[in-house]
């Protein structure tokens, strides 16, 4: 359990945060220049606080007159760029921070770099470097993990190839800080969900919670909401995959999954349309009923809605203008309409 | 084999003595330097880079001379040494301290050119693998500069080997004891009909020299690969 409250100012800009961070993946989400690097700098100890302690597991790392160095803070740290050593090949750059006598078998087989070992990090695919830096700070067995932004210097495709990896991770139980200012990756990876503007927590809790909540949705900025939903898959046929939701039955299509797996799916608040009766004749295969639990309009022509069905949440961003010639108010009973393409290959993962 | 006076031999055994002490002596102190010039961050840096180009720049004799001052018996070095039975001047050992000073900034600026090309960032990532300072620079900075290393270990012995100037000013020119290759140059120079032995001499110091840069010169884009990975 992570545990800090610092401030650090750099510049004109000024850090101030207060956070806990429990088992799981928490993710510090923002925009760039939010102060991300720099709270997972100070964490590991590469950047001093001006004031304030950072405690992990009840042992002080940094506070008032005490500043443990970074290799005895026992945190793991994969930086945006691998920064594997070039004198060392994959082997010896796996086991470089592990105990002795460690074998890098299971982790190399995990991340499917067991046949690079012999070979020198100059001669690897950017995606192949990105998974030995994993594999590297996994070895040495850390008590904490950062991960700051470890798939930006990649392009879209290896991403989405990374990620899958970054799911076994977190599967291992290693607590994880996982900086991005990628919902989608935050969608899929994270337990709990910190927002970071300018240099202060805005929201932090549960990611599902968060993600659906309308005013949440406001500062991650229109086109970036989506909620997300937690599935079992209970079967599939002809590309479709049929999830079973706390929304009820969601059919998705472009993706695979074991029968019985979890998958989380987010889906976009903008692929979400919004009817007051039944429609019929609609190629759109998920027709859900929910209720308007919240509708937040903000200052330009868009209208967040919350809907609610069961225990499941959705978001549906509309036009001001539908909503007021449809009539919506909260509490109303309406039909969420939603494509089985409307969930893109990057926003389904496990 | 070139045929060559045993007192020529005696000057290329001494010269190659001397210099491989000169070289090994200076390496410690060169690499301290370098680290400093090339990462520390503290006041008087600009001076301390002046002083360790100062022998470059000086007239050789200049250089030789203030050795004399520091180390002989009246100086304030000589005094303190002379009676230890460690006294340098018109000693081999002098001749070893004159060629090791004028090679000092060439090999501290090889070194540093290898410290500054090392990317800090792989040291930061080392630390967060649980490596101490000591580690870190064991076990990244080392292999990485360690070409750097050798090319300033080439260029600094040739350069000794090559010293004449601040040499014969301190030790002066005596034979078996302090009368390198280029002193015993300089020597037989003044000697009627010793020219066959003066153009074998020339010949290995051309050799040396030569040897040394083509080494260097082998070695450098080695470093450069080793930190680029390639």
């Amino acid at each position: 359990m992570l545990e800090l409250a610092i401030t650090r100012r750099v510049g004109g800009f000024t850090l101030d945060v207060a956070l806990e961070a429990a088992s799981g993946v928490t993710a510090i989400f923002g925009p760039s220049g939010a102060g991300k690097t720099t709270l997972a700098r100070c964490v590991a100890g590469l950047e001093r606080p001006d004031a304030g302690q950072i405690v992990l597991d009840g042992t002080v790392l940094t506070g008032p007159g005490r500043a443990v160095p970074p290799h005895r803070r026992g945190i793991g740290y994969v930086f945006q760029e691998p920064r594997l050593f070039p004198h060392l090949d994959v082997r010896a750059n796996l086991l470089y921070g592990a105990p002795k006598g460690t074998d890098p078998g299971a982790v190399a087989r995990m991340l499917d770099i067991a046949p690079l070992l012999a070979r020198r990090p100059a001669g690897l695919s950017g995606g192949e470097a990105a998974r030995v830096a994993l594999g590297r700070a996994l070895l040495r067995a850390p008590k904490l993990l950062i991960l700051d932004e470890p798939l930006a210097a990649l392009d879209r495709r290896r991403r989405a190839a990374i990620l899958p990896y970054l799911e076994r991770l977190r599967d291992t139980g290693t607590p994880i800080l996982y900086i991005s200012h990628a919902i989608e990756e935050v969608a899929r990876l994270a337990t709990t969900l910190v927002l970071l503007r300018d240099g202060k927590v805005v929201a932090q809790g549960p990611v599902g919670d968060l993600l659906s909540d309308p005013e949440v949705a406001a500062l991650l900025g229109p086109d970036q909401a989506g909620a997300l939903i937690e599935g079992v898959v209970a079967g599939s046929e002809a590309g479709l995959l049929r999830l079973d939701t706390a929304l009820g039955r969601l059919e998705v299509a472009g993706v695979e999954a074991p029968p019985g797996g979890k998958v989380r799916v987010r889906i976009r608040a903008e692929d979400v349309i919004v009817a007051t009766r039944r429609p019929e004749g609609l190629s759109a295969r998920n027709v859900l009923p929910c209720r308007i639990a919240a509708l937040r309009g903000g200052q330009g022509p868009g209208v967040m809605l919350r809907l609610d069905a069961g225990e499941g949440r959705l978001l549906a961003r509309l036009t001001r203008r539908s909503v007021e010639e449809m009539g919506l108010a909260e509490g109303q009973d309406v039909w969420a309409v939603l494509k089985t393409s409307g969930v893109s290959r990057m926003d389904v993962g496990r | 084999m070139i045929d060559l006076p045993p007192e020529a031999w005696e000057a290329l055994t001494l010269s190659l003595r001397v210099s491989l002490v000169a070289t090994l002596a200076a390496m410690p102190p060169a690499l301290w330097v370098a680290h400093l010039l090339a990462r520390g961050r503290f006041r008087g840096r600009w001076l301390l880079d002046a002083l360790v180009h100062l022998p470059l720049v000086l007239p050789p004799v200049v250089t030789g001379f203030a050795l004399l001052l520091l180390f002989s018996r009246a100086g304030p070095l000589g005094a303190v040494l002379e009676p230890l039975g460690l006294g340098l001047a018109f000693r081999w050992t002098g001749a070893a301290l004159a060629a090791g000073i004028m090679a000092f900034p060439l090999i501290v600026r090889a070194i540093r050119l290898a410290i500054e090309a090392v990317d800090p960032k792989l040291e930061e990532a080392a630390s967060t693998l649980g490596s101490s300072p000591f580690r870190v620079w064991r076990t990244v900075t080392l292999p990485l500069i360690a070409p750097g290393l050798l090319a300033g270990a080439t260029l600094g012995f040739a350069k000794a080997f090559g010293e004449f100037g601040a040499t014969i000013t301190f030790v002066a020119s005596i034979p078996g004891e302090t009368r390198t290759l280029p002193a015993a140059i300089y020597a037989f120079l003044q000697v009627p009909g010793a020219e066959p032995a003066l153009a074998g001499l020339v010949g290995i110091a051309v050799t040396v020299a030569v040897g040394a840069v083509l080494v260097s010169n082998w070695l450098a884009p080695r470093v450069a690969a080793r930190i680029a990975g390639r």
